[in-house]
């Protein structure tokens, strides 16, 4: 079966082809792109959409390569035998389980999605390579091999932070989404809002893509900040002339708090909208 | 400049190939090896140029359907492979010239009408161009060209903004940032801390309490000096921007102005430049030796001014330039000198060959590529 996007995920051919030869091939899936354009939703979608079990491992700056693997907790074992605990005597007791080996050990096949892993440190994907590439590792303490049942579908998610290792991007593949485009963003959109009225969306999109293009702006809205924006003007059920009628003496946007979310964005606006004023 | 990219990506993408991930569509075959060999987005611009220098011949679909067209002796095989069925309804429709004929101007309504979201061919079950009875490799192009916009992508190369080799702009300024902050810090490891864990141990009773701290960062520390005044300005702001901006991930900081090239002389604020001096002596003086020097500027000006005494153009200076360099070489043994002109024009101008021998080599374009090389050689 095939990944071609979802109910309420708009996927471009180039992200179904992705997606598409990651599970044929059987590689990491490396995803880039600019924040809110739905990196991190992917993985749900195609876990939804192939009907299969989503494992999340989220990463952060103090995650190391063996949490994901496995942890042994030694602390508690040293206590442990300081009390007599029985336990003590299996080591296995003491072997956490990471995500990987959750995702490995599924007699299923699962998507696996490691998000943002350029928070982690800069060695981090240095210490998968092998993991990812064969899907097994070995488990020091016990002395046994976990090796992948089924191998999942794993989706990984970068914000840029740092640069990859090459030898790490060598075994993914890689795809850069890119902001959607009008006719996508329509897409998206009656994806979400399935009965907005067209001249309100319209004139919200004009709005949105004409934020986008103002030079200087700290934080640029996405995707998910015009869904956000969308769901109040249609909550607030104002009257659909609203931004039609916008005329320039009106300095922003009507609840524009969900599309700025930066002070200095939102004066810039408003300086704007007064220079424009001046000159009509 | 070409896309890194190793044997392994090509043995991935002809795996990819044979599985048909893509096939007999140039748009397929353009995302799906873009998809296996490109890693980056900065490289997809030259991949897009790579690609359009081989496969622009193809790029008119009517060049596609020549090649794809079975020739005479041809089309008797690709007869062969239909049913009675389909041999009657080819005949009805005025044999496979004509069908030919029309199922290209099917393919051209057809992307008139894409805009729309209209039916492809094939798929409305009237056309004979349906995916079944055919020659599975005769003539599914016509069903896969539905992805006509990404025929243009490659052309339009979209992905221009993101290549590094361009200089530093606002929009690439985001990147560079990163890898200041890369060089500023080291990662911030756990690590067990000996005498705490002694203690609280101790404290509870012989009950093992284990404590961690962050490793502590690394203290790199740099001394900044910008060339100001002319045309070096709006490259200064943009690289004052960009080192204040990760300010606080340095242990140390320090600016300093200049206008040309160094003198016995600079200054810490441009306004008063005039009134409050710094002699570089002192400052040779006041920052240790482990201290990162990086000159911003663009080295073009006479040769004198590095070379003779008096030479420079605003003052009449003692001692010719060249010493100054060598005197804080010699205190600072990682320097290095960013240069916003293009490298390609650096052999003709006489004064950026002086800087960049004065400083062995340690002379850098202002891209993202640049800033990163000069990176490397001062933390190595």
């Amino acid at each position: 079966m095939n990944f071609k996007g979802t109910d309420n995920y708009i996927a471009t051919e180039e992200l179904q082809m992705a997606v598409n030869a990651a599970k044929t091939l059987q590689r990491p899936l490396l995803i880039k792109g600019e924040p809110g354009t739905g990196k991190t939703m992917l993985a749900e979608e195609v876990a939804e959409a192939l009907n299969m079990q989503l494992i999340q491992w989220h990463i952060k700056s103090t995650t190391r390569a063996h949490q994901g693997l496995y942890e042994y907790d030694a602390v508690s074992r040293l206590r442990d035998s300081q009390l007599g605990n029985e336990k003590v005597n299996d080591i296995a007791n003491y072997i956490k389980k990471g995500k990987l080996w959750e995702a490995f050990a599924s007699k299923k096949q699962v998507v696996l999605l490691i998000d943002e892993i350029d928070k982690a440190d800069i060695e981090f994907p240095n210490d998968l390579l092998l993991e990812l590439d064969k899907m097994e590792f070995f488990v020091y303490e016990t002395g046994e091999t976990i090796k992948a049942v089924q191998r999942p579908i794993i989706i990984i998610t970068s914000n840029n932070e740092k640069e990859l290792p090459d030898a790490f991007l060598r075994r993914c593949f890689f795809h850069y989404i890119n902001f959607p485009d009008q006719a996508t963003m329509k897409a998206i959109i009656n994806v979400h809002f399935p009965d907005i009225q067209g001249t309100l969306l319209k004139d919200a999109m004009d709005i949105f893509f004409q934020i986008r293009e103002v030079p200087g702006l700290k934080k640029k809205p996405s995707t998910s900040e015009l869904l956000d924006w969308l769901k109040l003007l249609l909550a607030d059920d104002i009257p659909e002339d609203i931004l039609k009628g916008r005329d320039h003496t009106k300095a922003i946007p009507p609840l524009y708090g969900a599309l700025l979310k930066n002070e200095q964005d939102v004066h810039m606006l408003e300086k704007l909208a007064f220079m424009l004023r001046r000159e009509s | 400049m070409g896309v890194p990219v190793s044997i392994r990506e090509l043995l991935i993408l002809l795996e990819a190939l044979e599985l048909r991930l893509a096939f007999c569509s140039i748009d397929d075959f353009y995302l799906l090896a873009r998809l296996c060999l490109v890693k980056d987005e900065k490289y997809f611009d030259r991949y897009d140029k790579a690609f359009t220098a081989y496969f622009k011949e193809l790029g008119d679909i009517e060049d596609i359907l020549e090649s794809l067209i079975p020739e005479d002796w041809l089309r008797s095989e690709f007869m062969k492979n239909l049913s009675e069925q389909e041999k009657q309804k080819i005949k009805s429709l005025g044999g496979l010239e004509k069908l030919l004929e029309t199922f290209k101007e099917r393919l051209k309504e057809q992307q008139a009408r894409h805009a729309g979201g209209n039916k492809w061919v094939g798929t409305g079950g009237t056309s004979p161009f349906g995916h079944s009875g055919y020659h599975p490799e005769g003539i599914r192009v016509g069903g896969e060209s539905r992805n006509k916009k990404a025929a243009k992508v490659w052309e339009k190369r979209v992905y221009k903004d993101l290549d590094d080799s361009l200089e530093l702009g606002t929009r690439n300024l985001k990147v560079a940032l990163r890898k200041l902050r890369k060089f500023a810090r080291s990662g911030a490891n756990e690590e067990l801390d000996l005498d705490n864990t002694i203690s609280s141990t101790a404290k509870n009773a012989g009950w093992l309490d284990i404590k961690m701290i962050p490793e502590r960062h690394n203290a790199i520390k740099v001394l900044l000096f910008f060339d100001v005044g002319g045309s070096m300005d709006p490259f200064v702001k943009i690289c004052e921007e960009l080192f204040s901006a990760c300010k606080t991930e340095f242990k140390h900081l320090e600016y300093f102005y200049f206008h040309n090239f160094i003198y016995e002389s600079v200054w810490k604020d441009n306004v008063r430049r005039y009134t409050e001096d710094l002699p570089l002596e002192e400052v040779l003086r006041t920052y240790s030796s482990d201290y990162k020097v990086i000159f911003i500027g663009d080295a073009s000006m006479s040769p004198y001014e590095i070379s003779h005494r008096g030479g420079s153009v605003e003052h009449m200076n003692d001692q010719a330039g060249y010493l100054w360099m060598n005197r804080l070489k010699a205190i600072f043994t990682k320097v290095i000198w960013l240069n916003p002109v293009e490298e390609k024009y650096w052999d003709y101008t006489q004064s950026i060959g002086m800087v960049n021998q004065l400083l062995e080599n340690e002379m850098y374009p202002l891209s993202l590529q640049g800033l990163e090389a000069g990176i490397k050689s001062l933390s190595h």
